[in-house]
């Protein structure tokens, strides 16, 4: 019971926007989220009044009806119909008030989103994203940079197994599967970073695989998207970035890595704009030089599973490789 | 430990009382084809589901040959017809048409195996094998699960037919041969089906 | 020894059952204890890595499902179900052996997986099964699961699969066939109600999962493409083979305990089972629906909003029939006398955990609804108020009720209260945060979590609450134990009870009854309006009984079906084929065994 108690506490000042937690689905920031939300609350209310209802019957009995000495035999009552014919109908009931709105929800948040929405490709990988704008000719990683108040049509399938593309505050999971193609459309309404991460397990670092949402005031967004098109930054001659350049030029990165200009690796993601993103491998990281380091000179330390081989680079070289990378804003 | 049996067990259980007056291992092969249906079930909606899905030939149509396998079908519904006789003839003790009739049952699955492993050389040799395409893959499987049925009752009805040889097998065994009956049978229908789903219907 | 290895006694069988799938039990406890300890703390935890985390959830899962949950119902299904009826034993015998054996193998070669490592040129704890339960493909298939982890766990559960259908086909025919005399359908005891329903679950849902699991060896042995995208093959068939067989298995699991509590709460409470036959006919209807409500698991994988719909709405049926069930049960409780024993305390502790479940389930019918949830910690929660909430209460109240019948020892009424009541404590304490876990956006399966999500308390709960149901269940061990050292002797019918299994002596002597009962009515040792208690049994038999002797042949049939697996596993042909020989011998040495003698 006070557990009880603590839930409806907590579902309360969650209303209220207390708890403000990055990847809650009690904060909805959009319309598909706030409908999914506004459908839990219907069943959780119903589902709590039964929960008290029913609890208390059992309570009620197991209180009065303990043996004492002294009590008549009980009487062997083997049923009633009137009452099993209204405990049938009674959840029966209850269930129309929840079918209802449910089924209008499945229609209503079915995927399709309005003529002019902005369409971006979400392809899984283990176990990392990658985002096509297909309409603005750009491509994102981990990071999906989306304007705010306007309509989103996520199209989605995978490189490899099954992921599920998950951002409780702007709304409900939908899997990525290799050869279909799902969708889920939303309108996030408030501008911030929302965070998800993929829903199904999808191998060793099914847990690390994490992504960030920005939702952006349109000029914000208008100004990322300017960036992304950009031809990669050039190195200043002289500086360590140069130095950087040829280093990666002359690594196995390119085997698996894009720069546009410099390679055209598709095993992980492009790196042509790596120094613009706050995350690295998965959302998992900052985007910094220590975690950098770490990074390249062992991945898979970091990232259980991840494809990325150890390097062993001279610590010159490996400064000089980090500041080229963080270069290419 | 000789005392008189007052209870049923698997061998002759029929001879005892029974609470549905049904034969306990008649009920068990009920279920036990029951269970079969969603085996087969599972396994023609996977070639259902899979129909005209495959990337790459030999597709159905090309390669299938239904005189052929109606010719096998046809045989393998008259060892049906076989396993009746050698059942009646058991029942009524007659030993000597039970032991032919089991006999040719069993020929007649032999003849259907012979024929099942011509067409699937012969498609392998026409170049569809198992992992050649998707039909390869449901076909080989629902076929060849379906040819393992048959060969599991070859076997037990050429032990029926040892036995009596042997003298082994009487009219107090008829249950047995029933039993071998409703599993050879249920094989036939489920044949029925796969000719119908695969080769007729394409 | 040798007459445990041979025993065709459903008692021994039962006894089999239980104490081996006790052991599992503990060993998938263990497993959850060690996922526990890591998610106590986020961002790494206490150190676990991700292969093994991945390879304790599959295992933990498995376990609980497969070796010991469904095997410990088994355990009562042997002992109790001739004993209900009034038989002298199943209708087969040595069949019932051989599922013990199969199901003891098989459990066996799927946990050895955790030390095979070596033999595969890897460590230990690296090849044990690690892509889940549910074994989602494309996941599972050979690009992207290489090592024999999914070999384990498909040939595993194939073995498994067998034990559990024998043992199908048997009870079905046991219990409709050997009733005694005037034990009419509706007047079986409502647990071998329940039993005979999921045997027919049993029956129908794996030769699905069969199917799945074959198609799945073709692709991972073979190289087809049954659900391997680049082949055309499709993901989602597996999904839905898997949740064919998997909801009616959930069903598997809950049915028997519900049967448990319903033979439970009457004997406590001095009073019919109430509505005794809407309680018998609402098992039968959430078995069929159970049948069309798979693809509520798969909300998320883009099925249409029709098939949504439809899913939804037969889910939400669902609930109708099992409220029934729990207003029944109610009714039973309702102007009775009760009697607080450790048995009825966890009866009525399984009604209370089971509405939670139930009603956080209406949450995931709701197709947008589970959108947030699926895949959560939130259904985390749900599965165990059902699967423990329900199921192992159910079983416990069905061990503390029967323990003395199957052993002729009562267990320690003081021990089991504080087993009840740490098992409660623990079970809410670790459960119940899962609910806020999964609202604040854990997703399952997750070896780490950040410290940002704000659902490190939570799980700090839930790590504690998962020790004190560590430390309930070895208080129930020790209460176990401590019948062998300080037996306290159970008389014919210690609680009570009104069916036919109080009738004999505890423990019942081999041949069980001395002479088949007549049965008159539903609860033959009570006095009732129209009936008469049953007349005390005769001592002993009027007449000499035939108990059959053992049999070898179940176990050594049984023996070569890991050895098959082993052989398939290292993909040698021969040994393949010598446990196929031993298979086709055993059968033919069984089927031509003079078994009455």
């Amino acid at each position: 019971m006070p557990l009880v108690l603590l839930a409806v506490l907590l579902l309360l000042t969650a209303c209220g926007g207390g708890a403000d937690l990055p990847q809650s689905t009690l904060v909805p920031r959009s319309d598909f989220s706030a409908d999914l939300f506004g459908l839990y609350k219907n069943v959780f209310w119903w589902a709590l009044g039964v929960f008290i209802l029913v609890e208390g019957l059992l309570l009620v009995a197991i209180v009065r009806f303990r043996a004492r000495p002294g009590r008549a035999e009980p009487k062997p009552v083997h049923g009633h119909t009137v009452l099993e014919i209204s405990w049938t109908l009674a959840p029966a009931l209850i269930l129309v008030f929840i079918a209802v709105p449910t089924m209008r929800t499945i229609f209503s948040t079915a995927g399709h989103a309005p003529e002019g929405a902005l369409r971006v490709e979400v392809i899984g990988h283990q176990w990392w994203w990658e985002y096509r704008y297909p309409t603005l000719n750009i491509s994102a990683y981990n990071e999906l940079h989306i304007p705010v108040r306007t309509p989103i049509q996520l199209d989605m399938t995978s490189a490899d197994v099954i992921h599920s593309f998950w951002v409780p505050r702007l709304g409900g999971k939908r899997d990525l599967i290799q050869g279909r193609t799902n969708r889920i459309a939303f309108r996030a309404d408030s501008t911030g970073e929302y965070w998800g991460q993929c829903a199904e397990f999808c191998g060793a670092s099914h847990a690390n695989m994490r992504l960030r949402v920005f939702v952006q005031s349109d000029s914000v967004f208008q100004r990322w998207v300017d960036q992304q098109r950009a031809s990669p930054a050039t190195p200043a001659k002289g500086s360590p970035a140069e130095a950087g350049q040829q280093v990666y030029r002359r690594s196995p990165c390119i085997a698996c890595h894009t720069i546009a200009g410099l390679s055209q690796g598709r095993v992980g993601p492009d790196l042509t704009h790596v120094g613009s993103r706050f995350t690295i491998a998965g959302a998992l990281f900052p985007n910094n030089a220590e975690i950098l380091h770490r990074w390249i000179m062992n991945a898979p330390a970091m990232k259980p599973g991840a494809l990325m081989t150890p390097q062993s680079l001279s610590p010159q070289d490996l400064d000089a490789l980090i500041a080229y990378l963080q270069s290419l804003k | 430990m000789t005392h008189g049996s007052a209870h049923a067990h698997e061998a002759g259980a029929g001879a005892h009382r029974t609470s549905m007056g049904l034969d306990s291992r008649k009920m068990a092969f009920w279920a036990f084809i029951g269970s079969e249906c969603l085996l087969f079930g599972s396994l023609i909606s996977t070639y259902l589901v899979y129909k005209g899905r495959s990337l790459t030939g030999p597709f159905p149509h090309e390669i299938l040959n239904i005189p052929f396998t109606s010719f096998s079908t046809f045989d393998l519904l008259m060892s049906s017809l076989a396993m009746v006789l050698a059942l009646a003839a058991v029942q009524r003790g007659d030993m000597k048409q039970g032991k032919l009739w089991l006999l040719v049952t069993a020929l007649l699955g032999l003849v259907f195996l012979a024929g099942q492993f011509w067409e699937f050389s012969h498609f392998v040799r026409e170049g569809l094998g198992l992992t050649t395409n998707l039909f390869g893959s449901t076909f080989y499987v629902l076929t060849g699960t379906h040819g393992a049925h048959v060969t599991v009752g070859v076997i037990w009805l050429l032990t029926l037919w040892v036995q009596a040889l042997r003298g082994k097998l009487g009219p107090a065994n008829a249950m047995t041969v029933e039993i071998t009956g409703l599993y050879w049978h249920f094989v036939d229908v489920v044949w029925i089906v796969i000719f119908t789903v695969v080769y007729l219907i394409q | 020894m040798k007459t445990w290895l041979t025993t065709t006694d459903h008692k021994r069988i039962g006894l089999l059952y239980f104490w081996t799938a006790f052991g599992f039990f503990l060993i998938g406890g263990l497993e959850a204890l060690i996922i526990r300890a890591q998610l106590a703390r986020p961002d790494g935890g206490l150190g676990v890595s991700a292969e093994t985390f991945n390879q304790l959830f599959t295992m933990h899962g498995t376990t609980m499902v497969f070796l010991a949950l469904m095997p410990l119902s088994a355990a009562f299904f042997n002992f109790m179900i001739p004993l209900q009826i009034g038989a002298r034993d199943v209708a087969f015998p040595r069949l019932n052996a051989f599922s013990y054996w199969v199901f003891l193998l098989g459990g066996l070669f799927l946990n050895a997986s955790f030390i095979a490592g070596p033999l595969f040129g890897a460590d230990r704890l690296s090849v044990a099964p690690d892509a889940g339960w549910f074994g989602y493909e494309n996941l599972t298939s050979r690009q992207f699961s290489p090592g024999p982890n999914v070999d384990f766990w498909l040939l595993g559960l194939q073995i498994l699969g067998i034990a559990s259908l024998a043992a199908g086909f048997n009870f079905i025919v046991t219990i409709l066939n050997m009733r005694a005399p005037g034990m009419r359908m509706l007047r079986l005891p409502p647990f071998t109600w329940m039993t005979l329903i999921t045997q027919f679950l049993v029956i129908t849902a794996f030769p699905v999962i069969t199917v799945a699991l074959v198609l799945l060896m073709f692709d991972r042995f073979f190289g087809t493409h049954f659900f391997v995208p680049q082949g055309g093959g499709d993901p989602i068939l597996w999904q839905h083979l898997f949740w064919m067989f998997g909801h009616p298995e959930v069903y598997i699991l809950i049915l028997p305990a519900m049967g448990i509590v319903s033979e439970v709460l009457p004997t406590f409470s001095k009073k019919p089972l109430f509505g005794y036959t809407v309680v018998v006919y609402s098992g039968v209807v959430i078995a069929f629906l159970g049948w069309s409500v798979w693809s509520h698991h798969m909300f998320s994988s883009g099925l249409g909003p029709i098939a949504d719909s439809v899913f939804a709405g037969t889910t939400m049926l669902i609930a109708i029939p099992t409220g029934v069930k729990i207003f029944n049960w109610i009714g039973t409780l309702w102007g009775g006398q009760i009697r607080f024993t450790t048995s009825l305390l966890f009866a009525v502790g399984f009604i209370a955990m089971f509405i939670i479940g139930g009603l956080s389930g209406v949450s995931h019918a709701s197709a947008p609804s589970d959108l947030q949830q699926t895949d959560t910690y939130y259904v985390v929660a749900h599965i165990h108020y059902v699967l423990f909430g329900g199921t192992i209460l159910g079983l416990f109240a069905g061990m503390y009720y029967w323990w003395p019948k199957m052993t002729g020892r009562l267990l320690s009424e003081s021990l089991g209260k504080v087993h009840f009541w740490l098992t409660m404590i623990g079970m809410n304490l670790a459960f119940f945060p899962m609910h806020f876990s999964g609202l604040l956006g854990m997703p399952r399966r997750i070896y780490t979590y950040s410290s940002e999500l704000g659902v490190t308390g939570f799980n700090q709960a839930s790590t504690i609450g998962a020790f004190l149901i560590g430390l309930a269940t070895l208080v129930f061990v020790w209460n176990l134990l401590r019948t062998r050292w300080q037996p306290i002797s159970a008389p014919h019918n210690p609680w009570g009870g009104a069916t036919l299994e109080w009738a004999i002596p505890s423990p019942p002597p081999v041949y069980n009854f001395t002479v088949i009962p007549t049965v008159e009515s539903r609860m033959p040792l009570w006095q009732t309006e129209r009936h008469a208690p049953m007349r005390p049994l005769p001592e002993r038999p009027p007449a000499p009984i035939h108990v059959p002797g053992g049999s070898w042949w179940p176990l050594i049939t049984a023996t070569g079906l890991p050895v098959m697996a082993i052989g398939a596993l290292s993909h040698v042909i021969p040994v393949v084929l010598a446990g196929a020989a031993v298979v086709i011998v055993g059968i033919y040495r069984w089927a031509y065994e003079p078994f009455e003698m």
